[in-house]
């Protein structure tokens, strides 16, 4: 059973209440740290390949085609998930679904706790998704699971993730897949 | 807005599960078929997923029959109330927006209003879909006022004359005498002729009838958003019982509806002569 939060509202101790937020224009977040991003990038890599069941999460704003930007960043993803190692499970719909969904193949933010505990996977990169679900999302798995959580955030990030980069579109996510690649000959993997 | 903003990704495809590559691939949409109806229901992939609704609920037959009537799915917002429908609105793959119980009419005028302003070039159609409690009952006053602004809204009310989901209540729209768990003496006053309301409240198409004949159900549903998409409030009322509420067996829906075909839910069907012309007019274009 979750804690209640310190404001007794949330019956999780967010982020926010620890003091984390996220990080400045430029920089990153590892835990309770602000960094440089090629420094959280090395470090997001280093915990995806080395992780149990490492998977990506993709979420509607890359899954479909509504621009050239989402086409480009979803060539992107699924670069990143054969460098990484990663499997991939979407969140394609943000809906609570009834009677209860198919951990196996798919995410729900309103419950993500479930195909975490699933698959038991050690650590996620959330990229896509929208920001009031993936704060919802990455809440509950922050104080359900044990899973290290990594938010690829378009815009300023998310506190509640163990690492957040933001303003990730796809020239920073090339960085990205660069930066992993050289992580992963580095761990000779 | 067209479908094509819903195209999967081709990196994704392998991962995304089929119910959502069949909507893709097999549902009908305003850009893929000139008129979707319910001929297409056993071929196309319907917006409607599997439901938690009771076996043999002629809401839920209701509901599939609505949304394969739309004319422009993709383009419609459906604005719910809380009750036994509120249990497939998760599963529709369209834009809903569930009310808080009894505002659907009035949260309805507000996003109609938020689209034409925010879209002049599209076409937008919102769509009210509400039981009989939430529409003649404690949401009156807000169905009725929406029609005297002369809303560009449709209004579907699944009438099944009870408060089902809580218990058996009464509701305006029970008929005198009727005896429920939670209503164990009696209704003491008459159903509320909504449909007839509906009319003196300035409705330009306003309908009575039962779920028993799917053609009847899409044909109304699609002339009346027609008329509210370019006149004005439409309103649909469709005997939709619960049958466990009544007391019948999950095969037993249809019979019942029919019944009621000749009774309670006779046919009345009212319509505006602007909407006749209009009508007639999108006939002889081939839309309806």
């Amino acid at each position: 059973m979750a804690n209640q939060g310190p404001a007794y509202y949330s019956p999780y101790p967010t982020a926010v209440y620890e003091g984390i937020i996220t990080p400045p224009e430029g920089k990153a977040l590892l835990l309770t740290k602000v960094v440089d991003e090629e420094t959280a990038m090395r470090e997001v890599a280093r915990v995806m390949l080395t992780s149990e069941n490492a998977t990506i999460f993709p979420g509607p704003q890359v899954l479909y085609g509504y621009n050239e930007e989402a086409k480009k960043k979803a060539k992107l993803i699924k670069e990143m998930s054969e460098v990484l190692n990663a499997k991939m499970i979407p969140m394609y719909d943000y809906r609570p679904k009834y009677p209860k969904i198919d951990a196996e193949v798919e995410i729900n933010p309103n419950h993500p706790n479930l195909t975490i505990w699933h698959n038991n996977i050690k650590a996620a990169i959330f990229i896509g998704v929208h920001c009031h679900y993936a704060n919802v999302a990455l809440k509950i798995v922050r104080c359900e699971t044990d899973c290290y959580t990594i938010a690829m955030c378009g815009l300023s990030g998310h506190e509640d993730a163990m690492a957040t980069l933001r303003d990730m579109h796809s020239h920073e996510l090339e960085k990205f897949i660069k930066i992993a690649r050289e992580v992963k000959s580095e761990l000779k993997l | 807005m067209g479908t094509h903003i819903y195209k999967i990704n081709p990196e994704f495809r392998d991962i995304m599960p089929k119910e959502i590559i069949d909507l893709e691939e097999n549902a009908t949409w305003s850009d893929t078929t000139d008129k979707r109806g319910i001929k297409e229901l056993p071929e196309t992939k319907e917006l409607l997923e599997e439901h938690s609704l009771c076996a043999g609920c002629p809401e839920a037959a209701a509901l599939r029959y609505v949304l394969a009537a739309l004319p422009k799915p993709e383009d419609t917002v459906i604005v719910n109330s809380t009750g036994c429908t509120s249990l497939m609105f998760p599963h529709i793959a369209l834009h809903t927006v569930h009310s808080l119980f009894g505002n659907q009419n009035a949260v309805a005028t507000g996003i109609k209003r938020v689209l034409d302003w925010r879209f002049p070039d599209i076409e937008k159609d919102v769509v009210v879909l509400a039981g009989d409690g939430a529409t003649v009952d404690i949401g009156l006053d807000y169905t009725l006022q929406s029609f005297f602004r002369q809303e560009n809204i449709t209004t579907i009310c699944f009438d099944n004359e009870v408060y089902a989901n809580t218990g058996g209540q009464e509701s305006g729209a029970t008929p005198k005498g009727q005896v429920f768990k939670m209503a164990p003496t009696g209704k003491k006053f008459e159903k509320v002729k909504m449909w007839e309301l509906a009319v003196t409240s300035g409705c330009h198409y306003s309908m009575n009838m039962t779920a028993s004949a799917p053609k009847a159900v899409a044909k109304a549903v699609r002339e009346a958003i027609f008329v509210a998409r370019y006149l004005g409030p439409t309103f649909l009322n469709i005997y939709t019982p619960c049958i466990l509420e009544i007391g019948l067996n999950a095969n037993e829906g249809l019979r019942e509806m029919k019944e009621q075909d000749k009774e309670r839910f006779a046919a009345f069907k009212f319509v505006s002569p602007e909407a006749e012309e209009l009508l007639a007019k999108l006939k002889e274009e081939g839309r309806l």
